[in-house]
């Protein structure tokens, strides 16, 4: 276990920015998101939750894939170059991280998308205990220990110091650029903190909120029930719980035509919206009750029926805090709840 | 409340509507959602208080496609949203009964948090509309009402209810800021800092497209950014021009409809101050136009449909745009 | 753009095309001279001009867009220039609100008689684009070079 000094970390965003890209939460017009960091970034590790997800520094909200160029009458395609520069995100808490083994299981399979395999590369995650978790925090429903995040890096804020431990090879690596700035810490202090970030989880009020039913054989049962006519109606169709989930992974591929070529790039998609998946013969859910039921579906049913059971849902409470019309995944069990108790 | 509750299992008994759209209690004491109710069974969950800020205006275009009256609760700021919908021939009045509910101001979870309260377990609203006390995992706090308010009613346009059948509950005045002030603070910027300003606020926007879904003038059946075959970036956050021209086009659309609801800016989850280009507009419509409030009546033509033989030309518009 | 090189703005003129399309045939057919760099479309009405268009111009690389119609009163269709005229001073300011310097935008009112008044607007309205010089706030970074 080691440790520096809050009042330091600045000197350690420094060093580690002198051989790696660092990404850190930051707050720019009042909102707290991961940015690059520089010199004037106003660093923000006392906001729990960014409004986006930190899932963007892996799998960008657009990324361009190729260019096409016309030059004398023939047309010269230029593929977007793969990330080649090692980067740290700095401040992931536990439930960002099981967010990135979500895209990992989509995105590291086959085929396995080489734009995100690229930065999983030469990206290494140094994460951040939950101090004070919130009340929209539901992680622990999902396994999720917030006082022991698993990534490269493990941090705990205790006292006036950030205390630090290596996980993996990776972090390793990184541990040794920065040694200089890092001093011998407590342990015992540490798991102190850890024990005071679980007792206040017990306390959360979607800590205990039950899964039962929710899994990869409820397919037929789920979606033909009838809590679903109801339950959607207040929703805008707008993308904003998609947009700061940590795992909403579907994306479409678009053209931008720039006068002089064309540029072929990716951005999310969201299953909120009319025209996901369209394709040449229409689209599959005509409806808004068909795009509601598929999100929550896709996360507490299809996902799990494809991953070994692992739920595309970590609880980070984002949806939660940031639904425009406050309706959720929490509410969405919730109501099902009801109606199995009303049976 | 309970004279709400009381009045709609009436209307719904003597079979004058078919179903209450209204608010619904959630699972925390901040975060009501609007609901449908089709029985007296149903109102049981019913709500109204400081957190029912949805506009439910715009849900009547829906419910207007529905068998029966649907009986609706407004606010005084909703019934010019509700009016100009009726202007658009957007929402039937036949098949609606307006229940004009008083507003003592709009308070939303955001706001108190944005005072650094974390951890929220309960909010309780005292009866006057005076303080709210939050009890949270690390302590109880105590927040002024107006301080956790919504922007749009430290602005608010007035009490009175533009259309209704009925009002049922006081409303309060909460107006204690000017209410084009920040638009005038933009305006006396020079163009390198307005273009910054808005470049910082515009490059958090993530496309979720929240302020067009829940603006109730904003009702197209189907928007010119979700086109196919519009040449546009409509999920993308490029973060050059794009955002800018969504939000100007946007805004444009909405110029001379725009009641000033405020539901923009309380729905973006980034917090960009979106009303400041409808509140822009909204402005020069006044200045250049005479005095006009959009949904003020069904009736009167809007200002960007209407012209008169001596309207300002457009560079004299810019030149003296002070 | 290399510093030595001089700057050529590029222009586009939105022109109606009852009035000003035919003005500006007959600067050309009178030898009026009007700069190269105005690139001309021609639109039914200058009211069918869409905001849209004026960004969509500014973002694919443009650094000036003027908008010219037949005079108020003169409308082929009897009062679209009116409305355009209300349209446009309400983007006008919505432009310049966001930081856009003044004078990337403008509308003339010019008739198909009026050729000299179509070239002086023309050789005017580039010079003061000159004096601006490139747009850099609302083109997009995609579509240059």
């Amino acid at each position: 276990m080691l440790k520096i000094a809050k009042v330091d970390l600045s000197k350690l965003y420094a060093a580690i920015a002198e051989t790696a890209d660092l990404f850190v939460p930051a707050k720019t017009a009042g909102q707290t998101n991961y940015t690059l960091w520089s010199d004037e970034t106003v660093v923000d590790m006392d906001t729990l939750k960014t409004v986006k997800s930190p899932k963007d520094v892996f799998f960008p909200q657009s990324e361009n894939l190729y260019t096409v160029n016309k030059v004398d009458k023939k047309y010269k395609i230029t593929p977007e170059e793969l990330c080649n520069r090692d980067f740290v995100v700095f401040g992931m808490k536990a439930c960002d991280i099981q967010g990135v083994k979500v895209l990992d299981k989509v995105f590291l399979s086959n085929p396995v998308d080489s734009f995100y395999k690229a930065r999983r590369d030469h990206g290494t995650i140094v994460a951040l205990a939950c101090g004070e978790p919130e009340e929209s925090c539901f992680c622990k429903v999902f396994g999720i220990d917030c006082a022991e995040p698993d990534a490269d890096v493990a941090c705990w804020f205790v006292g006036e110091d950030l205390c630090w431990k290596a996980l993996t090879e990776k972090g390793e690596a990184l541990t040794a650029k920065v040694a200089e700035l890092l001093s011998e810490g407590d342990e015992s202090a540490v798991e102190a903190k850890k024990a005071e970030i679980r007792a206040i989880v017990e306390k959360l009020p979607y800590s205990n909120l039950s899964l039962e039913g929710w899994h990869g054989d409820a397919t037929k049962e789920k979606f033909d029930s009838p809590v679903w006519d109801e339950l959607y109606k207040p929703c805008l169709a707008c993308g904003t719980c998609t947009f700061v989930c940590p795992t909403c992974q579907c994306y479409d591929i678009k053209d931008y035509d720039t006068g002089h070529g064309v540029q072929r790039y990716r951005c999310w998609d969201s299953c909120m919206y009319s025209d996901f998946t369209m394709m040449a013969h229409g689209n599959n859910r005509t409806s808004q009750l068909q795009r509601f039921r598929q999100r929550f579906m896709h996360k507490l049913v299809y996902f799990p029926a494809n991953n070994d059971g692992m739920y595309s849902c970590v609880g980070c409470g984002r949806c939660v805090d940031k639904c425009p019309a406050h309706l959720n995944i929490v509410k969405v069990i919730k109501a099902f709840q009801k109606e199995e108790a009303a049976k | 409340m309970q004279e709400l509750i009381n009045r709609a299992k009436e209307l719904l008994a003597d079979g004058t509507v078919a179903r209450v759209l209204g608010w619904k209690k959630g699972d925390m004491s901040y975060n009501p959602e609007v609901a449908y109710f089709n029985n007296a069974e149903e109102l049981e969950g019913f709500v109204y208080n400081g957190f029912c800020a949805a506009n439910l205006s715009k849900y009547l275009i829906e419910a207007s496609k529905l068998e029966g009256k649907t009986l609706v609760f407004l606010k005084p700021c909703d019934s010019y949203s509700f009016n100009q919908l009726l202007k658009e021939h957007r929402i039937d009045r036949d098949k609606t009964y307006v229940i004009g509910v008083g507003c003592k101001g709009k308070i939303t979870v955001e706001k108190i948090r944005d005072l650094g309260i974390k951890g929220i377990e309960s909010v309780e609203i005292d009866e006057n509309c005076e303080n709210i006390t939050v009890k949270t995992l690390y302590g109880d706090k105590t927040v002024a009402y107006a301080d956790a308010m919504l922007e749009r009613c430290h602005v608010c346009k007035g009490k009175e209810h533009v259309v209704s059948d009925e009002v049922i509950g006081e409303s309060r005045d909460t107006v204690d800021a000017e209410r084009f002030a920040e638009v005038e603070r933009i305006e006396a910027m020079s163009p390198a800092e307005k273009f910054a300003f808005f470049k910082a606020e515009l490059s958090k926007c993530i496309r979720c497209n929240a302020c067009r879904n829940v603006c109730p003038a904003c009702s197209c059946r189907k928007c010119v950014f979700d086109s196919t075959k519009f040449d546009s970036a409509q999920k993308a956050n490029v973060d050059s021009f794009e955002e800018k021209m969504f939000h100007i086009i946007r805004a444009f659309h909405v110029a001379g409809r725009c009641t000033d609801c405020g539901e923009c800016s309380r729905v973006c989850p980034q917090g960009i101050p979106l009303h400041l280009f409808n509140r822009k507009f909204i402005k020069d419509i006044n200045k250049f136009y005479g005095e006009f409030k959009a949904g003020e009546d069904a009736e009167t033509k809007g200002p960007l449909t209407n012209f008169t033989f001596d309207d300002v030309e457009p560079c004299d518009a810019v030149k003296g745009g002070n | 753009m290399p510093m030595n090189e001089e700057f050529k703005p590029k222009i586009v003129a939105f022109c109606c095309n009852w009035c000003s399309y035919a003005g500006a045939d007959l600067a050309g057919s009178s030898r009026l001279a009007y700069p190269a760099d105005v690139k001309i479309i021609r639109v039914p009405c200058s009211c069918r001009v869409n905001p849209m268009f004026i960004l969509r111009a500014f973002e694919k690389g443009a650094d000036g867009v003027i908008i010219c119609g037949c005079h108020p009163g003169d409308c082929h269709y009897s009062t679209g220039n009116y409305y355009a005229r209300r349209r446009m001073a309400m983007l006008f300011s919505m432009l310049e609100y966001i930081g856009i310097e003044n004078g990337r935008t403008r509308v003339e009112w010019v008739s198909a008689a009026e050729g000299v008044k179509f070239s002086t607007t023309m050789n005017d309205f580039v010079a003061k684009i000159k004096s601006l010089g490139e747009n850099v706030r609302l083109g997009d970074i995609r579509c240059k070079n």
